[in-house]
């Protein structure tokens, strides 16, 4: 199994990662020998086999709508790299 | 001899006795620290100030804690025994990283579920342990900042994830500490620096809190000296919680009662796979010896095969970075963290992310975000997760017949820094033994069992499904009969 530069630069975009030129040969490397190793599980039968996602059988999980004391705008803002009234400032959205 | 050696029943005997108090324990546990923790680098962030002031502040409710302990309320048994967190736990007003660069800079707003419930029995917190980026690896060589190094042998490697919780355990300068195990991250460094790690069933202790790695697997759970302090722990931090809808809503029995000495008639299965090439054969004998304890005990012990063993780590490498994949995509520079400035959000995002994400997470992302990608799903995710029930089913079978699974916790004693980071697969080689039992949601422990050429071997003990019960027993009962272990030698 290996993994090409372009198909690297593709994984890489959406995983929102930029990558140098060095780091996209090593990734296309050490993916493909990962990916090589995960190959055997191609030979196991699971036609009719149900997926498991979750080890404990999970039910939605209710509760009464009400509000409570959590973090406050103030706390919740106290991270962000920037910010400005009261909300989480990014860079511009579309380019140009 | 540290106040620190000794059990934390022992310790809170003291206590209420008034012949140690809280203050005197926290300073033994700061002192250890700063004699140690130079080599060793169990700590991320040291919080001595804090500790002290707690702990001066517990020296004045000693009385009220006596009064409760001799109504024979055991909720208490904390009270005043220092503990280090993993730092991918939230403590809210202390450092939070996940040893990541990209939460260099954050400080927790809130205190996970499991740091709280401790807080509730007033242990007394002493810092934040090293681990390897977002409990992204097996030796602990991950960490954003710098390597943990195992007490037994500082040019080796004390396992990981968890790797600083483990050592600052094997090293003395802690009572116990929390660590997460998503495939094998706490019972893993446990085997390698000698100590007992327990990985509980689960939904048996709220991930509330806790940074996500891979939320279908991952697990809170202690590291400790001895199987009754994991118990004490486990008594603390277990039990249902609202704020985590994956948390299960079962009664906790008191597992201390559960240590009664007596494993007449239980049955323990050996399964073939875990004894097979690849396991050191230093390793085996001591296992072997611990069987055979196990045998003189009144335990019988029966053969069996778990025949998906060998896809388990395929499974895991697919399953956990693709939840790994989306759990991360959080950190953007947006709500928290480190950002990098760039023109446009999406460069902004992705510089933030390459400039904070150490490269194993890096690689974790990209794998995952493959086996999610559209014409492998299939191929991929969806086959690993098909994968995931025969693992499941195979134990369901075995359980059966036997009460608990014994195996060896990991393939080989610790292996030098620097052994082995050129090459994933080898690395991922490790948790052959530990990751099938995240994969099928059940709880196990590591507990010391000898050394092979002077390095700790763990001893891995698998249970049914919220029967830690079982499992508690079963490893207090062979600890007795072992006896003492050494310690390492600082």
């Amino acid at each position: 199994m290996s993994i090409t530069i372009k198909e690297v630069e593709h994984i890489a975009n959406l995983s929102r990662l930029a990558i140098s030129e060095e780091e996209k040969g090593k990734m296309a490397d050490t993916l493909g020998k990962i990916l090589h190793f995960a190959q055997e599980l191609q030979e196991l039968d699971v036609e009719n086999v149900a997926p498991t996602t979750h080890p404990q059988p999970l039910k939605n999980v209710l509760r009464e709508d009400v509000s409570r004391e959590w973090l406050s705008q103030e706390e919740a803002l106290s991270h962000a790299p920037d910010q400005e009234n009261g909300q989480f400032r990014v860079p511009a959205v579309m380019e140009g | 001899m540290s106040l620190l050696n000794a059990s934390i029943r022992e310790l809170h005997t003291k206590i209420i006795s008034k012949e140690i108090k809280p203050s005197e324990l926290a300073a033994a546990s700061l002192e250890r620290i700063q004699a140690t923790d130079g080599k060793i680098k169990a700590f991320l962030h040291i919080a001595a100030e804090e500790a002290m002031e707690r702990a001066k502040a517990l020296d004045e409710q000693v009385h009220d804690i006596r009064q409760r302990s001799a109504t024979g309320d055991l909720s208490h048994l904390l009270f005043g025994i220092p503990g280090a967190i993993k730092d991918n736990l939230n403590t809210k007003g202390l450092p939070t990283t996940a040893a990541s660069k990209i939460l260099a800079n954050y400080t927790s707003a809130y205190d996970a579920t499991a740091v709280d419930r401790l807080n509730k029995e007033n242990y007394v917190l002493v810092g934040k342990t090293n681990m390897d980026e977002f409990a992204m690896g097996s030796s602990g060589e991950n960490s954003g900042y710098f390597p943990t190094h195992n007490p037994w042998d500082l040019e080796r490697v004390p396992g990981g994830s968890s790797s600083g919780s483990a050592a600052a355990v094997s090293a003395g300068q802690v009572l116990f500490a929390l660590g997460s195990d998503t495939g094998g991250s706490i019972r893993q460094p446990a085997a390698y620096t000698g100590v007992v790690g327990l990985k509980p069933t689960y939904g048996l202790v709220s991930r509330f809190g806790l940074i996500s790695y891979a939320s279908s697997l991952d697990q809170i759970g202690p590291f400790t000296q001895t199987v009754e302090d994991a118990a004490v722990v486990l008594q603390a931090i277990a039990g249902h919680d609202p704020h985590d809808s994956t948390s299960a809503n079962v009664a906790v029995p008191r597992y201390l009662d559960a240590l009664t000495g007596d494993i007449k008639g239980l049955r323990i299965a050996l399964p073939s796979e875990y004894f097979e090439e690849g396991l050191d054969p230093a390793v085996r004998a001591e296992v072997e010896k611990a069987i055979r304890v196990l045998e003189s005990l009144g335990a019988t012990v029966g053969q069996v095969s778990l025949p998906h063993t060998k896809y388990a780590l395929a499974a895991y490498y697919l399953i956990a970075p693709a939840e790994a994949s989306s759990n991360l995509a959080r950190f953007d520079g947006v709500r928290y963290g480190v950002r990098t400035e760039a023109d446009t959000l999406v460069e902004m995002y992705k510089q933030t992310r390459a400039q904070g994400f150490g490269e194993e997470v890096k690689r974790r992302i990209m794998l995952g975000t493959y086996a999610l990608s559209s014409g492998y799903y299939d191929a991929y995710y969806l086959r690993a997760q098909k994968t995931r029930t025969l693992i499941k089913q195979d134990f369901d079978h075995v359980f059966a017949s036997y009460d608990v699974i014994l195996s060896p916790t990991a393939p080989t004693t610790a292996f030098k820094i620097g052994a082995k980071v050129e090459d994933p697969v080898t690395m991922y080689l490790n948790d052959i033994y530990t990751i099938p039992v995240n994969l099928a949601g059940i709880p196990a422990i590591s507990v010391p069992c000898g050394l092979a050429d002077g390095l700790p071997v763990g001893l891995q003990l698998i249970g049914k499904a919220f029967d830690e019960t079982t499992l508690l027993r079963v490893a207090h009962a062979y600890e007795t009969a072992r006896g003492a272990m050494p310690r390492a030698m600082l």
